[in-house]
């Protein structure tokens, strides 16, 4: 009974001794989230500056990180938020920012550049957004000049869109079971190649959509070792464009980490297709691609939304080629922001420096999703 | 009052031996009877005895008097399959059996077609399986001859002649060389069963592009795709525009609206551009200033 009281009393002190302690020397990641005086309390330094707007971004204090700026006369606090969260619903809208890094470009006694990356977690992994920030010294302060990035407005103007749309009406419960079902797009894989990397076995191909009905597709591999016994199996989750219209292609990813092609004996690809309620619009023209070689290899272009329909997130695939065309590689990018119509939005894609040689064609598709329905 | 019936037959069952040898003690039942119709079974000797009529998903109970005979309206038994019939009175028990088969008059189809959509002039591409029943739900295993008949819109028809083995047809057809939504109906007597089977254009078969000043830019339009065999492709069918210039690419995947596809692109004085839909190239066109 007594060692019972003993026990209560101890956790009873640690409990308020561990509270006393990290209400007055609170951590750094606690400080951040926290509204309380420590935000932006130093700016003694250009990097100081920066990273204390980094924490304000990081904790969404809009106010305050608004308040740190130096030019916050140009444009008001809504207008900051959006420049970060975008004006239209995209994938920022939902997104916060994992972390950040800053890297120096410039210094000097009364003014520097530096560079934020910001980190943000979006719906679909880590999405980076590099700002190059001014910084100017005012008084024994430094302050961050906001590049704010304006929206380049389309004039209010009516589109016209000759609208088409497929519907799928499926065989009903109290159908005859005589009454055949509609039938699945027909769909073929055009290309396929497997390939060793470091990280392990990816399935490079192609898919096309040989039907005349929009398709929802995927592709799944199980590589075969012995005996056809199934040594692992994998899909191509979103390494895929997965709404094709009619004679449309789309490149596809299967990634085995982990895994070596020794001991494979064979692949068995298993294209997946059903029917979906899909409309042809909207058109999305990719402009300027361009292969960059390494170092920093990439495939850099712009997507301009050629209708009059806002597109929330667009996810860029691309698929390169050696000289004889065969695949070596596909990589993917989703845009972080919604594309207007008319405006280009830039995008890039990372192409690894290894492969970046042996490219030599490309080819980019768009697979976009708007708010209220898939494309 | 189920497990009382049940308990019942269950004796009835055990008891086979005994009621194999009481089977000649004056039951006469016949030997088959179509599903639905009336019959009737007479009994011989005199006093209470209950008849039960065990069958496939069904069992039958009625009070009668022995010496009688015992009516049973159409429609009484409806499944097809043996069935067996106990008298059991206090003294004594007898047993027989007798079959109900369908009835020979068709009622419904049950039409497979597949499939429900398929490019056009296939051989055999068709195919179509019925399989005939009576009033009842009943698999009619009698042979009966089926009629598939294949119907385009433009009044073509393909028409075969199937007899039925085991109560089911079974037929291949060929799709033709139109687009369309064929009727695809199978008969047998005044029973008919309809599909739809729609007829799809192929890949087309070429693609021609042309190119305009469209202000700063380059309008480049398709000419409306056919496929070989004349069938216009469906609206909605991708075709991608490229654009080669120097070291930079421009592509666009446009679906085909009234037969065409039309987009504006960049005008490079130089630029290479070209057409595909699938697997089919079209031209090139190589872009000078105008």
């Amino acid at each position: 009974m007594k060692k019972g009281w003993v026990l209560a009393a101890s956790l009873m002190i640690v409990t308020v001794a561990l509270v006393v302690a990290g209400t007055v020397w609170p951590i750094p990641s606690a400080t951040a989230y926290a509204s309380g005086q420590h935000l932006l309390q130093s700016s003694s330094t250009p990097e100081e500056a920066v990273n204390s707007l980094g924490e304000a971004i990081h904790a969404q204090a809009w106010e305050k990180a608004y308040l740190s700026l130096a030019n916050r006369g140009q444009f008001t606090e809504p207008d900051f938020v959006h420049d970060l969260t975008g004006y239209y619903p995209s994938l920022l809208t939902y997104a916060t920012l994992d972390h950040f890094d800053t890297r120096s470009l410039h210094s000097s006694a009364n003014d520097a550049d530096i560079q934020l990356k910001l980190y943000w977690s979006t719906v679909v992994g880590t999405s980076p957004v590099s700002r190059d920030l001014h910084v100017t010294k005012n008084g024994d302060q430094w302050q961050v000049e906001w590049p704010i990035q304006k929206v380049s407005v389309v004039p209010p103007q009516v589109i016209p869109v000759n609208y088409l749309r497929w519907d799928v009406i499926y065989r009903g419960a109290g159908d005859d079971w005589g009454m055949q079902d509609v039938e699945a797009p027909h769909v073929r894989i055009v290309d396929m190649h497997p390939v060793q990397r470091a990280d392990g076995v990816m399935i490079l191909g192609e898919l096309l959509n040989e039907d005349v009905v929009p398709a929802y597709v995927s592709v799944s591999a199980t590589l075969l070792g012995k005996d056809q016994s199934t040594l692992a199996s994998a899909g191509s989750f979103d390494k895929i464009s997965h709404l094709l219209l009619p004679k449309q292609v789309t490149p596809f990813l299967v990634e085995f980490p982990d895994r070596t092609l020794a001991g494979v004996t064979g692949i068995r690809m298993t294209p997946f297709s059903t029917l979906i309620s899909a409309s042809a619009d909207p058109v999305i023209e990719i402009d300027n691609e361009q292969l960059n070689p390494a170092p920093g290899a990439s495939l850099t272009g712009q997507l301009i939304n050629q209708s009059g329909q806002v597109v929330n997130v667009a996810h860029v695939l691309g698929t390169f080629y050696d000289k004889s065309g065969q695949v070596v590689w596909i990589a993917d990018r989703y845009v972080d922001t919604a594309l207007l119509p008319q405006t280009p939005v830039p995008f890039d894609i990372h192409i690894p420096e290894d492969l970046a040689r042996r490219i030599s064609t490309e080819r980019t598709t768009v697979a976009s999703f708007s708010a209220g329905g898939v494309q | 009052m189920k497990v009382g019936l049940t308990f019942a037959l269950g004796s009835l069952f055990l008891a086979a031996p005994h009621l194999t040898r009481a089977q000649g003690e004056g039951l006469q039942i016949p030997k088959s009877i179509a599903a639905g119709d009336g019959f009737s079974i007479q009994s011989a000797g005199n006093g209470k005895a209950t008849l039960y009529i065990v069958g496939p998903n069904q069992v039958l109970e009625r009070a009668i008097e022995r010496g009688g005979t015992a009516f049973f309206a159409p429609g009484a038994l409806q499944n097809a399959g043996h069935y067996l019939v106990v008298l059991k009175a206090d003294d004594s028990a007898a047993k027989g059996e007798f079959d109900v088969v369908a009835a020979n008059k068709p009622s419904e189809l049950s039409f497979f077609a597949r499939p429900s959509r398929l490019p056009i002039g296939l051989h055999d591409g068709i195919t179509g399986a019925v399989y005939i029943f009576d009033a009842y739900k009943n698999l009619i295993t009698a042979p009966a001859p089926v009629s598939f008949e294949l119907s385009t819109p433009s009044g073509a028809k393909q028409t075969h002649v199937v007899v039925t083995r085991n109560g089911a047809a079974f037929t291949e057809m060929d799709s033709t060389a139109q687009q369309g939504s064929d009727k695809f109906v199978a008969r047998v007597g005044d029973i008919a069963s309809t599909r739809v089977v729609g007829q799809v254009p192929g890949d087309p078969c070429g693609i021609k592009m042309t190119a305009q000043p469209s202000g700063q830019q380059i309008r480049l339009e398709t000419a409306p795709l056919r496929d070989c065999s004349g069938n216009a492709v469906p609206d909605g069918t991708i075709v991608t525009f490229t654009e080669t210039y120097g070291e930079t690419q421009t592509t666009v995947d446009v679906p085909l609206k009234r037969g065409i596809a039309q987009v504006d692109m960049p005008a490079h004085n130089g630029a290479t551009l070209s057409a595909a839909s699938g697997v089919v190239l079209g031209n090139q066109i190589h872009w000078e200033k105008q």
